[in-house]
């Protein structure tokens, strides 16, 4: 498979400290990377620097080369505007628009950006709550308020919204992190279909969920990406000691 | 048992200082009721129809009311509400969204001064500004010393609620490739509309009482004016001269006008609780 993202020498602080080191690491395309380290070792930091929100905080900023399909998202003339409507995000905590309903939600990426008829409103909210697998149970309430739903509910609405925007990446921080184990068995059915049209990077604690969906595992440490293979390899024979003792629960 | 006698002496005390502080809080409630009943006794019999729809008498002629200075309170302070809110709100959107550094810590510290300066000397200033360039008084120097008391009130409030508006989702917008102008124009602004017409509609109670500023700025008509280059009556303007006049019938009306001047205020603040226990907070 051809790598969709490849990151070369990647660093990255918040004020004087410095939360990546020297991050090497490609990402094979239609296929779901997870990355995985206790809390603090820069895992979100990691997938925001490569669709340049990390540079919204304030103090915060990076160095190094983020390559999407040949190109440098950090390259001089690149507007990070357009660069994030290639790459995706979902984050942590559902945070659908509280002024919209479910429908202006799905559609909230494109209609802040250019006009859209009704028609092609409803046309697009259909297609995107059904490829996040909303669709059924909102149907009948598209006009109801995005909150109105429940946590996992939420965070499919927000995927669907991310997807509307036609990414070609989806980075996700931890989707399912908030929700109940049915909601996260859905996120995860539903990233499992997704990989056939997106490339997937998935931040997350739960290490079962890494095993269960990913191609490739990146293991990170205090800022270090200590090992990144097959997820296969990664949690039955891990070459780095580290990673062994992380993944067996010893430490994190 | 000593820890029994502690555990009492800790109860006693403890019921003595609620006890005191709700004499407290009695004592200062108790004030508010009891302007608002005086008023209410001492205005009420002058406040009839003629009050709202008719023209001041001459001295001495029974009748008449204060309909020009009721129009007139709402476009003075109408007017003020034109210049304060645009600017006082796009203020606000800059401390909050942008303002980072020593400008912007200084537009706050000096916005706190201005919230601070004593209502007739805003008043001064619009004189020296205006009454002094046209050569007249009249209802837009008014306006522009009350827009600058509602200035700071309003830049302030406002940017306690664009505060409120959680992070969360400007970085929702962002990553959906939504540029920032945007995304306060278009998310931020619109989840804090509730709070900000709150916000709003107190700074506008808050100066439509103020006589000090007016006095020599809008000053006064006895006559129904709509021209805002010319002197305009208002209220508290009009309170404050018949209530220092020597004839009955003026004080009477000066009381009636505090009535109506109070009754407006608590208007505009139950609508604006209103307002916002119906739009209520989504998150």
């Amino acid at each position: 498979m051809a790598d969709k993202i490849a990151v070369e020498g990647l660093n990255a602080w918040f004020g004087k400290t410095q939360a990546l080191h020297d991050i090497d690491m490609a990402v094979p395309e239609n296929s779901i990377t997870a990355i995985i380290g206790p809390s603090g070792c820069g895992k979100s930091t990691f997938i925001r620097c490569i669709n340049r929100m990390h540079e919204e905080i304030r103090g915060a900023y990076s160095n190094g080369r983020v390559i999407l399909d040949g190109e440098d998202v950090y390259g001089s003339g690149v507007d990070p505007v357009l660069i994030r409507r290639r790459l995706g995000m979902v984050f942590q905590k559902p945070n659908p628009f509280p002024t919209m309903s479910i429908k202006e939600n799905v559609v909230a990426g494109i209609i802040l950006n250019r006009r859209l008829g009704r028609h092609e409103i409803e046309e697009t909210a259909e297609k995107y709550l059904r490829r996040a697998a909303l669709w059924d149970e909102v149907k009948d309430q598209l006009n109801r308020p995005g909150v109105s739903l429940s946590g996992g509910q939420q965070q499919r609405l927000c995927i669907a919204r991310a997807l509307a925007v036609e990414p070609e990446v989806l980075l996700a921080d931890e989707p399912a992190s908030a929700l109940d184990p049915i909601s996260t068995a859905k996120i995860e059915d539903l990233f499992t279909d997704l990989k056939e049209r997106y490339t997937i990077v998935v931040v997350t604690h739960n290490m079962q969920q890494a095993a269960r969906i990913s191609d490739r595992t990146a293991f990170f440490l205090s800022g270090h990406l200590i090992e990144y293979g097959t997820t296969d390899k990664i949690f039955t024979n891990p070459s780095d000691k580290r990673t062994e003792d992380y993944i067996t629960g010893r430490f994190g | 048992m000593k820890t029994d006698f502690r555990y009492i002496r800790r109860k006693v005390f403890g019921t003595v200082m609620l006890g005191l502080s709700l004499l407290a809080a009695l004592a200062a409630v108790s004030m508010l009721f009891w302007i608002l009943g005086y008023t209410f006794i001492k205005g009420i019999s002058a406040v009839n129809l003629d009050f709202f729809t008719k023209l001041p008498t001459p001295v001495g002629v029974p009748g008449g009311g204060l309909a020009n200075s009721i129009a007139g309170s709402i476009i003075v302070v109408g007017m003020a509400g034109l210049m304060a809110i645009p600017v006082g709100i796009a203020t606000a959107i800059y401390l909050s969204e942008y303002g980072r550094g020593v400008f912007a810590s200084t537009v706050r510290f000096v916005s706190d001064v201005l919230a601070g300066v004593p209502a007739i000397v805003a008043g001064i200033v619009a004189y020296a500004l205006v009454v002094t360039r046209m050569h007249r008084f009249s209802a837009f120097s008014g306006s522009v010393s009350l827009a600058l008391l509602m200035l700071p009130i309003i830049i302030r409030s406002s940017e306690e609620i664009f505060r409120t508006v959680p992070d969360t989702l400007r970085e929702a917008s962002f990553a959906l490739g939504v540029p920032k102008w945007k995304t306060i124009l278009s998310i931020v602004l619109k989840t804090a509309s509730g709070g900000l017409v709150t916000g709003t509609i107190l700074a506008v109670a808050r100066v439509g009482g103020e006589a000090a500023p007016l006095l020599f700025t809008s000053f006064s008509n006895s006559f129904w004016n709509f021209n805002p280059g010319q002197p305009m009556a208002t209220l508290p303007v009009d309170l404050f001269n018949y209530s220092i006049s020597p004839y009955q019938d003026w004080q009477q009306k000066a009381w009636a006008a505090a009535l109506v001047l109070v009754g407006m205020v608590l208007l505009l603040n139950i609508s604006a609780r209103l307002y916002l226990a119906r739009k209520g907070f989504k998150r």
